[in-house]
C-alpha cells in the first residue's frame, strides 16, 4: 500500500501510541517540576521494582485481550502460587530452585485449567476466570488462614530484590525487558501473532480459515498462568512474605494498563509499543504522585479518566480523520 | 409440564439450595432456627438489592464493575454529611443517597449509551474514579459508630412485624423488579436488546434509552444500599465494599443469568443470592473455618457457569433439531 509509505504528518501524530508517548513525556515534565527527586536515574530504576511484576502479566494479558478474551483470575493465581511456595518453604524447607519450580508449575497448571474449561466446555472466559478469582485466592485463604509465611531462604531474595552485577539495574527489570522483546516479536512478526489478531477480529472467519482457534486460546491462558506464576515468584521474593491477600486488586489494574496501551477491549487491535509505554506511564505516574504524597487510591481517579480518554480519543480521531479525508477528496 | 419445570435452571438451583439447607440442618439444628433464618435474610438483603441492578445491566449484555466503589462513595458522602450536619432529617439523607447513586449510575449510563464506550471499560474507569473520590472527600479518614446518631445507625435495623427495614427494602426491590422486567414494555425491551441488539433496533426500540436505564437504576439502588451499608456496619471507610462488585456478579451468574445478556430471571437471581448467603452462614454453623468461604464461593460459581453453558448448548441443539424436522 502506498498510503503507509507516504503517511501525512497529522496521521502519524494522531496514532494512539504517539499520543500516549506525548502524554508520557508530559507526565515526566509535570512530575519533575513538582518534585526534584523524580528525575533521578537511581530513583527511577528503583521504582520499577514496584510495577515489574504487574508488567510481566500485562504482556500475556495483551495476547488474551487481542484475542477477544479476558482473564480476571491472575491475582488469584499469584496468591495461590505464593501460598504453595510459602508452605513448601515452611514445612519442607526447600531451596530457591524448587521454590521457583513450584511457583511456575502452580501458575501453569491453574492457567491450563482455566484454558481447558474455556475451550473444551465452551464457558465464556469472563465467567470462568471470575470463578477462578474466588477459587484460587480462596484456596490460598483456606491453606494459610490469617497466617503469614516469612521463612524464605536467603538466596530466594535475589530474584525480586537483586540487581544485575554491580549496576543499579534491577534483575526484575531485565526479566521484563527480555519478555517484552519476545512478546513483541511473537505478536508482530510471527504467524502466532497474526492469528491472535485474526481471532480477535472474527473468530468464526479465523476458524474457517484453518486457524485452530481453541488451541491458541488455550495456549494463551496457559501462558498467562505461567507468567502469573513467575510474577508470583518475583513478588514473593521482593516482599519476602506470603499472605493470602497478596496482590489483591491487581487484575483490574493490569487490564487498565493493557487497554490504556491502545489494545481494543473487543479484540483484534493493539501493539506492543503502546502497551509498554502504558506500563511505564502508569508506573512512573504512581511513583511521582507518591513523591508529592498523593495516596495511591486518589491516583485511581486519574487512571479512570485516562482510561475513558484512551477509549474515546482514538474513535473521535478516526471520525476527524475521515472528515478531513472526505474534504480533501471533494477538493 | 412437570418435565418442563424439572429441566428449568431455577428448579435445579432450588433443589440444591434445599438439600444444602437439609444437610447443614442435620449437622447443626440451630441453623434451622427462626433467629438464624432472620440473620441470613438480613445478611443477604444488601446483596439482593444490588444484585437486582447488576442483573439488569447484565441483561443488556453489560457489566457494572463500579458497584463496590459506588456503594462506598454514596455511603461515605452521606456519612460525612450526617456527621457534620446531624440536623438533617433521616428521610432527606435517604433521598440524597438515592440521588447520589442516581448521578453515579447516570454517568455510567451516559458514557455507555451516548458515547458508546463498552460497559466493561466505562465501569472499570468509574470504579477507580469513584473509589478515588471516597478517599478524596474523606481524606482517608473513617467515619465510625460514635460519629453517627442512633437514628442513623438504626435505619436498617428498625422495622415492623419482625421484618427489618433492610429486608423490607430488599423484598420491595425484588418484587418491583420482578414485575418491571416481566410485565412492562420497557422490561421486555431490556431483554430484547440483550438478546439481539441489531434486531431490536430494527423493531424500533430506543437503544439509547434502554442502554442508559439499567445503569441509572443500578446506580440508584447501590446509592440506597451504600447508606444502608454504612449504617448497618456503623462505619464508612475508603475500602468499604471493596470487591463487592464481583460477589454481586457472581450471585447473578450462579442464578443462571447469561453473561452474554438477554437471558435470566429475577427468581434465579434471588436464588443465586440466597445460595451464596446461606453458604456463608452455614460454614460458621457447622464450624468450618470461615477462611474456606471464598474457595467454596469460587467452586459454586465454577459449577454454576459450567452447568449454565452445558444447558444453553443443549437448548441450542434442541432448537436446531426442531427446525430440521
Amino acid at each position: 500500500m502506498n498510503s503507509t509509505r507516504k503517511m501525512p504528518i497529522w496521521r502519524i501524530l494522531m496514532q494512539w501510541e504517539v499520543i500516549l508517548f506525548f502524554m508520557f513525556v508530559a507526565m515526566i515534565v509535570v512530575n519533575s517540576s513538582l518534585s526534584p527527586y523524580f528525575l533521578d536515574s537511581n530513583n527511577i530504576l528503583r521504582t520499577t521494582f514496584n510495577f515489574m511484576e504487574k508488567a510481566i502479566i500485562v504482556l500475556p494479558m495483551m495476547f488474551i485481550i487481542i484475542c477477544g478474551d479476558i482473564d480476571i483470575s491472575v491475582a488469584g493465581i499469584i496468591a495461590l502460587a505464593s501460598s504453595f511456595m510459602g508452605l513448601a518453604s515452611q514445612h519442607l524447607g526447600v531451596g530457591t530452585p524448587a521454590l521457583i519450580f513450584i511457583g511456575l508449575l502452580t501458575g501453569l497448571s491453574v492457567g491450563a485449567l482455566n484454558g481447558l474449561i474455556i475451550t473444551k466446555i465452551g464457558v465464556p472466559a469472563i465467567a470462568v476466570t471470575l470463578a477462578g478469582f474466588f477459587l484460587f485466592r480462596g484456596i490460598a485463604y483456606a491453606m494459610l488462614g490469617d497466617m503469614a509465611v516469612t521463612t524464605y531462604p536467603k538466596s530466594f531474595a535475589y530474584l525480586g530484590q537483586g540487581y544485575i552485577g554491580n549496576t543499579r539495574v534491577p534483575f526484575e527489570l531485565v526479566v521484563f525487558i527480555i519478555l517484552a522483546i519476545i512478546f513483541g516479536i511473537v505478536l508482530h512478526k510471527t504467524t502466532y501473532g497474526l492469528n491472535l489478531f485474526a481471532i480477535g477480529n472474527n473468530s468464526t472467519a479465523a476458524r474457517f480459515f484453518g486457524i485452530n482457534v481453541n488451541r491458541i486460546r488455550f495456549f494463551n491462558f496457559a501462558l498467562i498462568g505461567l507468567l502469573s506464576g513467575l510474577a508470583s515468584v518475583l513478588l514473593t521474593s521482593r516482599i519476602g512474605s506470603t499472605r493470602p491477600n497478596i496482590a489483591s486488586g491487581w487484575e483490574l489494574e493490569i487490564i487498565v494498563i493493557v487497554v490504556l496501551g491502545g489494545v481494543s477491549i473487543f479484540g483484534g487491535a493493539g501493539n506492543i509499543l503502546g502497551v509498554v509505554i502504558s506500563i511505564f506511564m502508569v508506573g512512573l505516574a504512581r511513583f511521582g504522585m507518591g513523591l508529592i504524597n498523593v495516596p495511591g487510591i486518589v491516583m485511581n481517579i486519574v487512571m479512570g479518566f485516562l482510561l475513558l480518554i484512551a477509549v474515546l480519543l482514538p474513535g473521535s480521531l478516526r471520525e476527524l480523520q475521515s472528515k478531513i479525508l472526505t474534504k480533501q477528496q471533494q477538493r | 409440564m412437570l418435565e418442563k419445570v424439572v429441566k428449568k435452571r431455577e428448579f435445579i438451583l432450588l433443589v440444591s439450595l434445599v438439600s444444602l439447607i437439609i444437610i447443614v440442618g442435620l449437622r447443626s439444628p440451630r441453623f434451622l432456627s427462626m433467629g438464624n433464618f432472620r440473620d441470613i435474610m438480613d445478611d443477604t438483603a444488601l446483596l439482593a438489592m444490588v444484585a437486582m441492578g447488576q442483573f439488569m445491566v447484565i441483561l443488556i449484555a453489560g457489566i457494572d464493575l463500579s458497584v463496590g466503589a459506588g456503594v462506598a462513595l454514596t455511603g461515605m458522602s452521606v456519612a460525612l454529611l450526617h456527621q457534620y450536619h446531624p440536623g438533617i432529617p433521616i428521610f432527606v439523607i435517604v433521598l440524597l443517597s438515592i440521588l447520589i447513586g442516581f448521578l453515579l449510575g447516570s454517568f455510567n449510563g451516559i458514557l455507555v449509551s451516548l458515547l458508546r464506550i463498552p460497559p466493561i471499560i466505562v465501569t472499570l474507569a468509574t470504579m477507580g474514579i469513584y473509589r478515588g473520590f471516597v478517599a478524596l472527600i474523606s481524606g482517608g479518614r473513617w467515619v465510625s459508630a460514635h460519629e453517627m446518631s442512633d437514628a442513623f445507625r438504626n435505619l436498617p435495623r428498625g422495622g415492623f412485624l419482625g421484618v427489618s427495614n433492610l429486608l423490607f427494602v430488599a423484598i420491595l426491590c425484588v418484587i418491583i423488579f420482578g414485575i418491571f422486567l416481566k410485565y412492562t414494555r420497557t422490561g421486555r425491551e431490556i431483554y430484547a436488546v440483550g438478546g439481539n441488539e441489531i434486531a431490536s433496533r430494527y423493531v424500533g426500540i430506543n437503544l439509547k434509552k434502554i442502554k442508559y436505564l439499567p445503569f441509572m437504576i443500578a446506580g440508584s439502588i447501590y446509592g440506597l444500599a451504600g447508606l444502608l451499608w454504612v449504617a448497618r456496619y456503623a462505619s464508612a471507610q475508603s475500602d468499604t465494599a471493596m470487591g463487592f462488585e464481583l460477589v454481586v456478579i457472581a450471585a447473578c451468574v450462579v442464578g443462571g443469568v447469561s453473561i452474554f445478556g438477554g437471558s435470566g430471571t429475577t427468581l434465579g437471581v434471588v436464588l443465586g443470592v440466597l445460595f451464596l448467603g446461606i453458604i456463608n452462614n452455614a460454614l460458621t454453623q457447622i464450624k468450618v473455618s470461615p477462611f474456606w468461604q471464598m474457595a467454596l464461593q469460587g467452586l459454586i460459581i465454577l459449577v454454576a457457569v459450567i452447568v449454565n453453558t452445558v444447558m444453553e448448548k443443549r437448548t441450542q441443539k434442541l432448537v436446531i433439531k426442531r427446525r430440521n424436522l
